[in-house]
């Protein structure tokens, strides 16, 4: 079976998606005949023309904003934001409108509206082009968030997130979008808001999801050669949450280390460590661990690496909770 | 660099000699010609124009009223903007979609929504009842200006279906976009402004320069007047007197129709004036004198027209006593219907936030549906 990259998942996704529905539209900044500054959207205008795949004015509330009226009319608008730190100018139409328009209308006017943004670090970029928001996105009411790990999950989950009547925020990791995969299409998906075991292990769970599980993986299979195992979590949804397989695993483990690039305060580990507390609180053997930025701004791309967790700092929080 | 003088920037005030100024009815309801426009609308028609207005005035009063009595939170006067409103609301046909601001009760008159959901909102039982597809009426907007690119956007789906400039005028469809002068400042209207004008969009952007943004004059927004401003934009813009129903209807039904037709979008400023306060929360003695509210009243949207129809056959004294009687009656409705309005259910509130519910927030309405249930026979 060929391998496929996580860039091009998303576009076998899209089109699929485009194909199946007649409503579903593409609008982004750059998202037609360049295809997008990743090439996630390559070749669908030439493939399903101009109305349906729109190159948008620079205006990111513009796209937010056009796509709820979109959305009013029946349309089924997936939204390109360049990069993560281009979402801000949105944030007015994404958290006052299309997260509440469902609410405020008693449900009359449901919002199917797919936001893409491509998040994270690691790529050597300049300012803005490196952030991980999607806790903002999920403390807003509303809104739904997934993030994609892999080129499997990123094929099915687009086309999920398009098919679902609730607007959708879609994290796709953009150090991640050249890693490959085999992908079957004859699997059938599991739901779009489930978390999942990626690699089975009774020693500490690790809870993570977009592009910190790759490195979670490496970091299990660096553990196992000193006789740890761990078990791995693709969270997959972060609103809503899906404890369940996370509450197995801690009952099993007792340890619990959270990882994500995302700054740790008031980050989705906070969330999920609350959680594992409330329900899981005598079959902790060590307090949840947190692995991620630090509370500055996204620094120089040049101090990156020594900024987003890695293996070494992954591996170090397993140490520590094993030694608690 | 000095300040011009104020006369200079904005016109002579909008009043009739205003040469830019399209005027079909003066203040003192003498019937005017104008090169460009006309509204096609015979005695009769203004004589139900004429109603509206009363009937969207008293809706307004009585809202008032009940808001002074604590049985509105808050209400957004439409005091001195109901001929502006009548006017573009009467302009519309049914498959034609209104985006609102927070206070165009008038134009949620013209599409048929009662007016006890406004009421609903500023009573606080919900946040809009109407069904915006069933009225062509969205829902109030209340951050200033995002409504119009939900405008645009709506516009460009109108193109996507095939009902913009399709020659069948029984579906060609086209949408307008209500917002202030305080509005003209914000991002998101500058950005529609753009977005309808490249992808030729059909709507209709009508502010109503009321004059003020709660405190703020109309010169704390702009050195030009507004409607100037769209052809920056790459469309026309057209200032009419706000406070003349026939010139309101006229001007947008041409815009209107421009939009339908394919011709893309039209900006209306309807020079107007907010006459009583921002909303019931707002006190316009602190920064505003009687002498501007005296100038103003005298062009009153409803004298004029009033004055009008006295010219003609098409009103007699019955026909007044019957507008003032039916607005009695609405005031009632009005009345009685705000007070037995049912509070919501707070476990409502769960269900209504996805189309597909979640796991986390169903278990949420569980717990506090138990907590609830905890004080049952407690005293």
């Amino acid at each position: 079976m060929a391998q496929i990259t996580m860039a091009k998942a998303l576009t076998n996704g899209l089109r699929a998606a485009m194909e199946a529905d007649p409503t579903v539209l593409i609008m982004g900044e750059d998202v037609g005949k360049l295809g997008g500054v990743f090439r996630v959207t390559d070749g669908l205008q030439k493939d399903f023309g101009e109305e349906r795949v729109i190159d948008t004015p620079l205006a990111e509330s513009g796209i937010l904003g056009t796509a709820v009226g979109l959305a009013m009319r029946g349309y089924r608008p997936v939204c390109e934001i360049q990069f993560d730190g281009f979402v801000y100018p949105a944030y007015d139409q994404i958290v006052s409108q299309v997260a509440k328009l469902h609410f405020r209308s008693q449900g009359k006017l449901p919002m199917p509206i797919v936001v893409r943004i491509p998040f994270g670090g690691g790529i050597g970029a300049v300012e803005h082009h490196s952030e991980s928001p999607e806790a903002q996105f999920a403390h807003t009411a509303g809104l739904k968030v997934v993030a994609v790990a892999n080129p499997v999950d990123a094929y099915w989950m687009i086309q999920q997130a398009v098919a679902s009547d609730d607007p959708v925020v879609f994290f796709e990791p953009k150090r991640r979008y050249w890693e490959k995969a085999e992908l079957d299409e004859s699997v059938e998906p599991v739901p779009l808001h489930s978390s999942r075991v990626v690699r089975e292990g009774n020693d500490v769970t690790v809870l993570t999801y977009g592009p910190m599980v790759k490195t979670a993986l490496e970091a299990a299979i660096a553990a196992s050669e000193e006789g740890r195992s761990l078990e791995v979590i693709d969270l997959r949804t972060l609103s809503p949450l899906d404890m369940g397989p996370v509450a197995a695993s801690v009952r099993k483990t007792g340890h619990v280390v959270v990882v994500h690039e995302a700054v740790v305060n008031l980050g989705m580990g906070a969330e999920i460590a609350a959680r594992i507390s409330e329900s899981c609180f005598y079959s902790l053997e060590a307090p949840v661990l947190r692995v991620g930025g630090f509370d500055t701004p996204y620094p120089p791309s040049r101090v990156e690496e020594e900024y987003l967790p890695d293996l070494d700092r992954v591996l170090d929080a397993v140490d520590r909770s094993l030694a608690f | 660099m000095s300040d011009p003088e104020l006369g200079d920037v904005f016109g002579p005030s909008g009043d009739g000699d205003d040469p830019e100024l399209v005027q079909l009815l003066t203040p003192e309801g003498e019937r005017r010609e104008h090169p460009d426009y006309a509204a096609d609308l015979d005695d009769e028609a203004i004589a139900g124009l004429y109603r509206d207005l009363v009937l969207t005035r008293r809706i307004d009063t009585e809202a008032t009223a009940l808001q002074r009595q604590g049985e509105l939170g808050i209400w957004a006067s439409l005091l001195g903007q109901e001929a502006a409103q009548i006017g573009s609301g009467r302009a519309m046909l049914p498959q034609d979609f209104a985006f609102p601001t927070y206070r165009e009760h008038g134009v949620a008159w013209c599409r048929g929504v009662d007016p006890l959901y406004l009421l609903g909102l500023f009573r606080g039982v919900d946040q809009g009842g109407w069904d915006p597809r069933e009225t062509g009426f969205g829902l109030y907007t209340i951050v200033i200006g995002a409504q119009t690119l939900h405008a645009t956007g709506y516009a460009m789906g109108l193109q996507r279906d095939g009902v913009v400039g399709s020659g069948d005028e029984s579906r060609d469809a086209g949408v307008i976009a209500y917002f202030g002068d305080g509005a003209t400042s914000q991002g998101d209207v500058n950005e529609a402004f753009i977005w309808a004008s490249v992808f030729n969009a059909p709507v209709v952007f009508f502010c109503q320069n009321n004059q003020w943004a709660i405190s703020e004059p109309i010169e704390r927004q702009t050195r030009i007047p507004l409607y100037q401003r769209a052809l920056g934009f790459g469309f026309p813009g057209v200032r009419v007197d706000g406070n003349d129903v026939l010139a309101c209807y006229a001007v947008t039904q041409a815009a209107l129709r421009r939009a339908r037709e394919g011709s893309g979008p039209t900006f209306v400023e309807a020079y107007t004036y907010r006459m009583g306060a921002h909303t019931t929360s707002d006190d316009p003695t602190r920064y505003r004198l009687n002498d501007e509210l005296d100038r103003w009243k005298a062009k009153d949207p409803i004298a004029r027209v009033k004055a009008y129809l006295h010219t003609t056959t098409a009103a007699d004294d019955q026909f007044f006593e019957g507008v003032e009687q039916e607005a009695d009656e609405l005031a009632t409705h009005v009345r009685e219907g705000c007070l037995g309005m049912p509070d919501p259910h707070v476990l409502d509130i769960f269900d209504q936030v996805y189309a597909e519910q979640t796991p986390e927030l169903a278990e949420q309405k569980e717990q506090y549906a138990a907590y609830l249930s905890s004080f049952e026979g407690a005293h």
